[in-house]
């Protein structure tokens, strides 16, 4: 078993080492294909150990080697495997392998298409990596390596300017998070002696400094920002909509279905801390229904297809966090499998759709797709059904679940949740409307080559679109797979059971009415009315602020950039100066007294002999005057 | 051999080995011609040897006579290969005036 983890792991790192190195002979579609098949590897290892804990099977820890060992305090280099991160493992090589295959087909006539590949490989390396780590300190490796890859890949197409901004942009962020993440690993390796997941798990269930709840909320709260950074949420949201600026591929794969679900990950992992730290899931659930309902209201206004699903996906992550905040983390999980699901579905949906238009991302220059792209039609159609929570559709069950559980909780926020959940289905259908209906309004060349993409790109959306339908299966209210699933993990809790009152019935209901108004509300702006968002010159009022993203970008840019730019600029003007001037002043004294003795060697035979008759002198002197 | 440092004296042969290194020091500062350098450092050469020697009777020890032979024979040597240098400086220049000899010049 242990060598078979080792394949799931090392299979696309070996993948990412033959395209970097010899890519380019491959053939045209050769490193395309050997990405895929690295993947595949992967996601077949998976599957059998996912069959086996699902049959029951004890979850492995495997220890590879001590990693670092000082007095009592041990790192093991090791890799666990249960049901939390197998399950992880499944999405992710599974939608991963999909996504490898359309980008086979997406990037066919980019020239560094090797390195596009290397880099995916990569990444899946270094998210398997993060998943299955079995304490902290690996997980971050991984953590960090997914951080590097998600950089690399939004600055793929590298000659344009803007798009290595936003790969710096998402780069910088993450490590603002990365920091809290790493104060938050120093005070719980402090606390409790050890990183290991399980034996963080046993020492804080059996009660080892557990009264010291500061210090427990603290290391939550770092660990939290940690989390925000890489799932996007207030305050650090604002690096995935710009990171769109990537190959759609790998918007659908690294900025909705895979790396941003770290932080709920993480938090899952290490759901028996933050269980002791109330206070901060209070945050949580806060921090994530505000970055839900924020990220939707700026998503009704933007018209650049790919910018509306990032902010959906930091909508719908902040409802995920929302559900962490309740305590549900099961809930959170489900949420995560089924939008990764829908959210791959309609990136690559809108993938298909900007490679059929040539380039073209500007919703407001497309429409009446639908003849022309049947099965993308189709599959994002589905998509956008669940994201919206149409029954019986995947997202229907999570989202309502989530909600459920808020309105037990708080009701305050199942109200801000209902409300984005009413705005996603609103912007996703504004984004149907103008994408697929009425007629085309891109320039004539273009309506001329509209086609249907080939099969490798429709073949992924056909079975995502699939699994956007029926993902809801895997946890149905009251016969719930994944809560069974995952139960081992939450062994410590006291589970209420999930009986169907008239109060549930009710709650579906009104999010199925609120999910059916904001699909109404834009079908008769964007089919009965035929209106078009305005042109950018044209927007004003409140709908210029949410066009203009809150001007988060614009505050950041005040209070904090140019602080630290005045800073760095004061730093280089003066204090390196004085510094440099320092040390120079020994280089100009060396160089200086070295311009003067070169005189003495003058030539002059004489003075020479001089100079060694005054020294034989001296030094006689020195030694009869020294005794 | 006693009785050669009774008639004369230690002091006489100090004073003399004296003289003649000053003799050389002057010579070498002051000669310009690197013959005369030359035969000024050898002055010198042997009012040490000298020395070594008178100090060698005066302990009745053998040790600084030795030393005296050895440092005869590296004088020998280096003559050989001053002498030869001189020699060479003499074709190249047409002259042997150490004031002319300024291509060493740093």
């Amino acid at each position: 078993m242990d060598s078979l983890a080792l394949l799931l792991l090392l299979s696309p790192f070996v993948g990412f080492l033959i395209n970097v190195f010899f890519g380019k002979k491959l053939g045209h579609n050769g490193a395309g294909y050997l990405a895929t098949l690295a993947v595949v590897v992967s996601f077949v290892a998976t599957l059998v150990f996912f069959l086996g804990l699902n049959g029951g099977a004890k979850p492995s820890e495997i220890k590879l080697f001590d990693w670092l060992s000082v007095n009592n305090f041990n790192i093991e280099f090791g890799f666990l495997l249960d049901q939390l991160s197998v399950l992880w493992l499944m999405f992710v090589t599974g939608i991963g392998s999909l996504i490898h295959l359309y980008s086979v087909s997406y990037m066919h006539d980019d020239e560094n298409r090797h390195k596009f590949f290397a880099y995916l490989n990569l990444f899946v390396f270094f998210m398997i990596s993060l998943v299955m780590g079995s304490n902290l300190l690996v997980m971050f490796i991984g953590w960090e390596g997914v951080g590097l890859c998600s950089y690399l890949l939004i600055g793929f197409w590298y000659k344009n300017q803007d798009y290595n901004d936003a790969a710096k942009k998402a780069f910088i962020m993450n490590r603002v998070g990365d920091l809290g993440l790493l104060i938050g690993i120093f005070i719980l390796a402090t606390l409790f002696g050890t990183l290991n997941f399980t034996e963080l798990n046993a020492t804080i269930l059996g009660g080892t400094n557990a009264g010291n709840t500061t210090w427990i909320a603290a290391a939550a709260l770092a660990l939290f920002i940690g989390a925000c950074g890489k799932s996007a949420q207030i305050p650090l949201y604002t690096w995935l909509p710009d990171a769109m600026a990537g190959p759609t591929p790998v918007s659908a794969l690294i900025h909705a279905a895979t790396m941003v679900t770290a932080g709920i990950f993480m938090v899952t992992r290490l759901h028996v801390l933050f269980d002791l730290a109330p206070v901060v899931l209070d945050v949580i659930a806060y921090v994530g229904a505000f970055t839900a309902l924020m990220a939707a209201t700026i998503g009704l206004v933007q018209n650049d297809i790919k910018k509306v699903l990032a902010y959906s996906t930091v909508s719908q992550l902040g409802l995920m966090f929302l559900a962490l905040g309740m305590g549900a983390y099961e809930v959170a999980v489900f949420h995560v499998i089924t939008h990764a699901f829908f959210k791959a579905c309609l990136f690559l949906g809108s993938g298909s759709v900007i490679h059929a238009l040539h380039g073209e991302q500007d919703m407001r220059n497309m429409g009446g797709l639908r003849k022309a792209m049947p099965i993308t039609f189709v599959t994002m159609l589905i998509s956008s059904l669940a994201i919206s929570g149409i029954f019986p559709l995947a997202g229907f069950w999570s989202k309502d679940e989530i909600l459920m559980v808020s309105f037990h909780g708080n009701k305050a926020l199942w109200v801000i949740g209902s409300v984005a959940s009413v705005l996603t289905a609103f912007y996703m259908f504004r984004l149907m409307y103008l994408t697929f209906f009425n007629d085309f309004r891109g320039t004539d060349e273009q309506k001329h080559h509209l086609h249907e993409s080939p099969a490798l790109i429709t073949f992924p959306l056909i079975v995502l679109g699939t699994l956007a339908a029926i993902g809801g299966l895997i946890s149905l209210p009251g016969h719930s797979w994944l809560n069974h699933y995952l139960a081992p993990l939450f062994a410590e809790k006291t589970h209420e059971a999930h009986h169907l009152g008239t109060t549930e019935y009710l709650l579906m209901a009104v999010a199925t009415v609120g999910a059916l108004i904001g699909i109404g509300i834009a079908y008769a702006k964007y089919i009965k009315q035929k209106q078009l968002p305005e042109t950018d010159e044209n927007i004003s009022g409140f709908t210029k602020v949410l066009y203009d993203k809150y001007y988060v970008d614009e505050a950041y840019e005040a209070i904090i950039v140019k602080p630290i730019n005045f800073l760095s600029r004061f730093f280089r003007d003066y204090i390196e100066t004085a510094v440099a001037g320092f040390v120079f002043g020994f280089a100009r004294a060396a160089n200086e007294i070295g311009y003067q003795g070169k005189k003495l060697q003058n030539g002059n035979v004489g003075f020479y002999l001089f100079a060694f008759v005054l020294g034989v002198c001296a030094i006689i002197s020195y030694v009869f005057l020294a005794k | 051999m006693g009785n050669v440092l009774n008639q004369i004296g230690i002091e006489n042969y100090i004073f003399l080995a004296v003289i003649l290194f000053c003799i050389g020091v002057f010579g070498v500062l002051y000669r310009r011609n690197a013959i005369i350098v030359f035969m000024s450092i050898e002055i010198m050469l042997n009012a040490v040897n000298l020395l070594f020697v008178a100090f060698s009777t005066y302990h009745q020890d053998a040790q600084g006579q030795i030393f005296v032979f050895f440092s005869m024979a590296v004088a020998a040597a280096e003559v050989a290969v001053g002498l030869a240098i001189v020699v060479s400086i003499f074709r190249n220049l047409g002259s042997i005036d150490i004031d002319n000899l300024k291509n060493l010049k740093g």
